[in-house]
């Protein structure tokens, strides 16, 4: 595999949950090395998206390709196989509550690899040295911060040193020191691995510092993409709004609604 | 918790259960499974056997020497036809006698056996011929009526 | 008019359940290496659902026990077969309510708390996580705990038989003054190894699988969030309370019919 070739490529992928449709001809792709942010409004389905790329979802359409290959129709086998070979950081951590910081981190690889209990611990104290917490190895997750647990998961899901890792909104509920403590270990996990990653987020100004390329999504539709540069300088008047945060825009403030003065009872009588 | 702890836990729990059941096994209840294997079989026939149920005991003397195995209607003789189970070791005479008796007043039913004078004792299969029925309340209290109201006329 | 559609609805959304369960059952059991071959799994669940529940077990059938000793007596008595409590209170106890109580204490000590954790895991996304590690979560967390209740259901039964006994004891005994060696030669005649005791044990076996799957169903199927979990949990106690009952009409009916 030569290292222009995309890490993981999505073809018109098209998803929906019964009548509703989700998303709607999602092209995208991601190589090794490169960070790529998905940024969009609260329910534009970038999480579907990301149960996509892990195959706890099946498109309707389109195709998926992990590596080359589609993930499409692949044995439960194969998915697992696929899975090892990804890391997932979800929103706000997914720790096992009924183990430690240092039994989360071991727990994929006691899952998977026959390891004597000495290179465990070696291999996971060097993963949570990486993300600053070797102090915290006998910590209960209930006794850390959401920032500390947030960088716990994230050690717990580079364990199996993946390919691709997966963030789903990363920087929600965390205080700035925290989240920009965050932000920066993602740029340096993946320049230090090698891997390619998808980072769900819609907190702009962070990513933008660290992202290599961004696609905003809206109501399931890729609707612009670019480098940051571009995206910063966008006249496009929806990426214009979110980066910009205005309130009201594309997006508009008022849902689509009734006549404001008829549902007051004040509009003239028929 | 530390494993060895929960492992030791487990393990007093798991034997405390096993104990259990052998406790109920050995001091509380009693094996009821025995075989032909373990005695001999033997038929009796009787016109009325009031409520005697599979599994009742047979007693002679008023200790338990085998139970009842299968009860049927013999549709030629039109009598009940009761296969009696009796313990290994226990011989009976050829003329033994088959009653179905009442533990106490309103008590269960079971088959009273009085061994007689024979030399030759019952074998597997063989059939015991003096037998007597079950005393039925309603009979008995019909009779008892009749008997009464004879008694009645004739001091009359 | 309404009614019926209605009817016709929760009629047809409980079968599509069940059918759900009876899918996830089969799954259940394709996963089911793991809690034998990683057998610690399996003994560590049997903790919490096992050891933690003989407290409640124990004292609820030592008190069940001690008034069956009372109420049985009285009964006796006016029958002039007061020695015969052993025997009534160690057949009442092995039959039906040694199985049944501890299997209903059991759905909402053990049942309960497995459903809540399940639910919970899955309602802080931890069931996912371990998906994307590439681990089974039935395989994981589910399988391990239905069995630890399989197994831990009939042991419960039998120590509440065997606690329900000793209370029973202690009110003959010692307190009504019903000679020791009638009280337990008595119970002793009476009480039939395969007809009582084995029969009981099947009747615990199958409350345990039943109370098991039920527990670990809701859980697996608990809408993932706080009320999610709650509405599960309460579900698996009073659906496992309804199958303990109803199962043990069926299995009486089907072990102690005719003589």
């Amino acid at each position: 595999m030569t290292s222009s070739a995309p890490l993981l490529e999505l073809d018109h992928v098209c998803f929906s949950y019964g009548k509703l449709a989700l998303l709607q001809d999602i092209s995208l792709h991601v190589k090794r090395g490169q960070i790529a942010a998905l940024m969009g409004g609260s329910g534009s389905g970038k999480t579907t998206l990301l149960r996509l790329i892990g195959g706890q979802l099946k498109p309707q359409s389109g195709d998926i390709r992990f590596r080359g290959k589609s993930t499409l129709g692949q044995s439960h086998a194969d998915q697992y196989a696929m899975r090892k070979q990804m890391g997932m950081l979800f929103q706000f951590g997914a720790l096992f509550t009924d183990l430690n910081v240092f039994d989360n981190i071991a727990f994929p690889l006691r899952e998977h690899f026959q390891l004597p209990e000495h290179m465990v611990k070696d291999l996971v104290l060097m993963k949570l040295h990486a993300v600053g917490l070797r102090g915290a190895a006998r910590m209960m997750p209930h006794e850390l911060s959401g920032g500390m647990a947030r960088r716990v998961a994230l050690a717990r899901a580079i364990a199996l040193d993946p390919l691709l890792m997966l963030y789903d909104e990363p920087f929600t509920g965390l205080d700035p020191i925290s989240l920009s403590i965050i932000a920066n270990l993602i740029k340096e996990l993946n320049d230090a691995l090698g891997t390619g990653s998808i980072l769900v987020t819609h907190n702009i100004p962070e990513s933008l510092k660290i992202v290599d390329y961004v696609y905003f999504m809206s109501a399931g539709k890729l609707v612009a993409e670019g480098t940051p540069a571009d995206i910063s300088n966008s006249s496009d008047a929806f990426v214009h709004q979110f980066v910009h945060a205005e309130p009201d825009g594309p997006v508009p403030f008022h849902i689509a609604a009734n006549d404001y003065s008829s549902d007051l009872g004040l509009g003239a009588k028929q | 918790m530390n494993r060895s702890t929960i492992d030791i836990w487990v393990g007093i729990f798991v034997a405390a259960g096993i104990a259990a059941v052998i406790f109920l096994a050995l001091r509380v209840s009693s094996p009821s499974s025995f075989t032909s294997d373990d005695g001999i079989s033997v038929i009796a026939r009787f016109d009325n056997i009031g409520g005697l149920k599979l599994n009742a005991p047979v007693k002679s003397s008023g200790v338990v020497v085998g139970r009842v195995a299968d009860i049927r209607f013999d549709p030629k003789r039109y009598q009940a036809e009761v296969t009696i189970l009796l313990f290994k070791g226990i011989d009976f005479s050829k003329d033994s006698s088959a009653d179905i008796l009442t533990a106490g007043l309103l008590g269960e039913q079971y088959v009273g056996l009085e061994t007689g004078g024979d030399e030759a004792m019952l074998k597997n299969g063989d059939t015991i011929s003096i037998t007597s029925s079950a005393l039925v309340l309603e009979q008995l209290i019909s009779k008892f009526m009749l008997d009464k109201a004879a008694e009645t006329k004739a001091s009359q | 008019m309404n009614f019926f559609a209605w009817l016709g609805r929760i009629t047809l959304r409980s079968l599509a359940r069940l059918g759900f369960a009876a899918r996830f059952m089969g799954f259940l059991l394709t996963q089911s290496g793991t809690s034998f071959r990683r057998f610690h799994l399996t003994i560590r669940e049997m903790y919490f659902t096992g050891v933690m529940s003989l407290v409640i077990i124990g004292v609820s059938a030592l008190f069940v026990g001690m008034v069956l000793g009372l109420q049985m007596y009285e009964v006796l008595k006016r029958f002039g077969s007061g020695d015969g409590v052993g025997t009534v209170v160690a057949l009442s106890l092995l039959r039906e309510l040694g199985p049944v109580l501890a299997a209903l204490l059991f759905a909402s000590r053990a049942g309960s708390a497995i459903t809540a954790e399940i639910g919970l895991m899955k309602a802080t996304e931890q069931l996912r996580a371990m998906e994307m590690m590439a681990v089974e979560p039935v395989a994981r967390v589910v399988a391990p705990r239905f069995w630890a209740g399989v197994f831990s259901m009939p042991l419960l039964a039998a120590l509440f038989n065997v606690v329900g006994i000793f209370g029973g004891y202690l009110i003959a005994v010692p307190l009504i003054g019903i000679d020791n060696g009638i009280f337990w030669g008595q119970m002793q005649a009476n009480v039939d190894f395969h007809y009582d005791l084995v029969n009981g044990g099947i009747k615990s076996l199958v409350f345990g699988i039943a109370v098991s799957l039920i527990a670990v169903f809701e859980g697996y199927d608990a809408q993932p969030t706080a009320e999610g979990v709650s509405a599960a949990t309460t579900r698996t106690v009073v659906t496992s309370s309804v199958v303990i009952l109803m199962l043990d009409f069926v299995l009486t009916a089907l072990m102690f019919q005719g003589n």
